[in-house]
Order: C-alpha cells, then sequence, then structure tokens
C-alpha cells in the first residue's frame, strides 16, 4: 500500500465555507483562462513548446505533494515548484499545469479538495507564480545575478503562497472583525516550517534555472536584459 | 567572467544558507504533545479550521482501497513514461541538431 500523505499548503476538502469556495473559484478563473490562451498561442507558434509544458506540469505535480521532514522542527511541509515553473514556462501556463496538478491531487491523494480547489489554485497557482515572475523581472532589471534573481523569486512565491493561504483560511474561518488576528496567527503557525523550507526552495529554483539558462537556453523565453549573458558568459 | 565570479559566489552561499536552514530548524520549539513529522496540513490548516467548527472531511473519492492506489500509480507511471519516451526527442534533441537549428 502506498503512503499518501496529507501534507500540504493545501486547503483539505470541506473546510471552506460554500460561498468562500465559490468566491475562490470565480478569482482563479481568470487568471487560468489567459493562462489557457497563452498555452494555445505559443503552441501555435512553436508546437514543440508543449511537451515542456508537460514536463513543467509534472515537476509542479511531484514538488508539490513531495513532504519534507524539517529536523528540529519534527513536523513536515513542502515546496510548492511554481515558482521556478513560473520562471520556465511563464506564470500564465503555470496557472494551468497547478490546476491540473491540484485536481490528480485532490482526486487521487486525498491531498487539498475538489470543494476547495479554486482557493488552492489562487494560492499556489496564481499567487505563487505571478510572485516569482514579478520578483525575478524586477531584480533582472535591478542587474542582479540571474542565480540570486531566480532564487529570490522562488523564495518569494513560496512564502507569497503561504500567507495566501493564511489569508484564505482566516477568511474563510473567521468571524466578525476576528480575520487580521486570525490571519497573523495562522502566518505565523506557518514560521517554522516555511522560513528553512523557502529558502530551501528558493535555492532549488536559482540552481535549476541557471542549469537551464547554461546547458539549455533555447528552452527558455529570456528577457531583454538576459540576452547577451544566454550562451556565452554565466 | 564577472558572471562566472558571481555565479561560484551563488554556490559558495548554499553551505551558508544551509547552516541558516540548520539554525532555524533547531531554534524552532517543538510541541511535544504533537507526533513527529505531520504535515502543516494537519498542524496548521485542519487545527485551525476544527478549532473555527469546520474540521475537514472525507475526500469525495477515496482510493485508499486495497490494491487501488498500487495499481493507479502503475498505470499512471506507464502512461507518463509511455509519453516522455514517445516526446524525448522532442524533449531533448540532440545537440548537433540544436547547433544546425535554425534561429527562434
Amino acid at each position: 500500500m502506498l503512503p499518501v500523505p496529507p501534507i500540504a499548503m493545501h486547503i483539505t476538502e470541506g473546510i471552506l465555507p460554500a460561498p468562500w469556495a465559490v468566491l475562490w473559484f470565480l478569482v482563479a478563473l481568470p487568471p487560468l483562462a489567459w493562462g489557457l490562451r497563452t498555452i494555445n498561442r505559443r503552441r501555435a507558434a512553436d508546437p514543440a513548446w508543449l511537451p515542456l509544458v508537460a514536463l513543467v506540469g509534472s515537476a509542479v505535480f511531484v514538488v508539490s505533494c513531495m513532504p519534507v521532514p524539517l529536523p528540529g522542527i519534527g513536523s513536515c511541509s513542502h515546496p510548492c515548484g511554481t515558482g521556478l515553473g513560473a520562471l520556465v514556462i511563464g506564470p500564465g501556463p503555470t496557472v494551468v499545469v497547478a490546476s491540473i496538478a491540484l485536481v490528480f491531487q485532490a482526486l487521487f491523494l486525498a491531498h487539498g479538495g475538489l470543494t476547495t480547489l479554486g482557493a488552492n489554485i489562487v494560492s499556489m497557482g496564481v499567487v505563487g507564480a505571478y510572485a516569482a515572475f514579478g520578483t525575478f523581472h524586477l531584480l533582472g532589471k535591478l542587474r542582479v545575478p540571474v542565480f540570486f534573481a531566480a532564487m529570490a523569486a522562488g523564495l518569494i512565491s513560496d512564502w507569497a503562497t503561504y500567507a495566501m493561504t493564511s489569508f484564505e483560511l482566516s477568511s474563510g474561518l473567521s468571524h466578525g472583525g476576528s480575520l487580521g488576528p486570525m490571519f497573523l496567527t495562522i502566518l505565523a503557525a506557518f514560521v517554522p516550517t516555511q522560513v528553512p523550507l523557502g529558502i530551501a526552495e528558493g535555492i532549488l529554483t536559482g540552481v535549476a534555472y541557471r542549469f537551464m539558462l547554461v546547458r539549455r537556453p533555447e528552452l527558455l523565453r529570456l528577457p531583454s536584459y538576459l540576452q547577451p549573458v544566454a550562451g556565452e558568459e554565466l | 567572467m564577472k558572471a562566472k565570479g558571481a555565479a561560484a559566489c551563488g554556490f559558495a552561499l548554499l553551505p551558508a544558507m544551509l547552516m541558516i536552514f540548520l539554525a532555524l530548524a533547531a531554534a524552532s520549539p517543538v510541541p511535544a504533545a504533537e507526533p513527529r513529522w505531520q504535515g502543516v496540513d494537519e498542524t496548521v490548516v485542519e487545527k485551525f479550521a476544527a478549532e473555527a467548527g469546520r474540521p475537514p472531511r472525507e475526500p469525495f473519492i477515496n482510493i485508499e482501497q486495497g490494491d487501488l492506489p498500487l495499481f493507479l500509480f502503475l498505470v499512471a507511471g506507464a502512461v507518463g513514461g509511455f509519453v516522455a519516451g514517445y516526446t524525448f526527442r522532442g524533449l531533448f534533441p540532440p545537440k548537433d541538431r540544436l547547433k544546425h537549428a535554425p534561429p527562434g
């Protein structure tokens, strides 16, 4: 029997009240539609790009349900993978592959849930991907070396995902004026695992992105400030 | 050269990051009453939800029955492996093909 670890920032089935669950689905729809449109347009221009999207999708699936035991804390948590995904295939397509990964996790791994799928797409897919993308491009324009920009992107993506999860939980579960205190309490509860894990995800993202930039720059759609660097001296 | 130096600096930073990680991990308190290696799903998400009166419900599809998970994972692995193998050349073209490929 394979172990099915219920370990995640994923919001478990049935936790969110129905109006909040519906609201997060509605919030997730526009970025999801935008991501599908981006994939269709790029696939039309370059059909060979689609396997890369699939590869990133499977990486996001595996990374986002991989429990990492944290020594000294005695607890497990997992990275998200959407930060690296956003740097490799762009934030829009990353929202799509994260959504597919979350559907499979909800259906077959008891990881997240169908009613909480919208909220999980927003936190891990939308916020995680766009936080990484924005951080990477901002630091890139400030001429921060690629490794550090990608590392910061992975780290911010992880922390932003868990911050958004805290907000989703507190907004759905708080009563009256307890939203702020509850948000801070949940956020603080994530800190012991996510501070070290966010740093680890940042390093993973930096190493992986730089490796791809050196070995397979043609797979990446490089921003203009990286063009002279790619394939030459890194 | 400058970029190589930055990359080397980046990799040199890895041990420092590891030290920070270990220091943070060691400094964090472990609640004695809680079983070890539980996920944040249980220790944070489900805990706060239960306190707020909304405990998690059973998943709609529960595959934890007999050998069903093993079967599903094998099927998924076989299908995924086939697709990856079928598109392998597209994903990882030989280097000589890359060199002569037209730009764009």
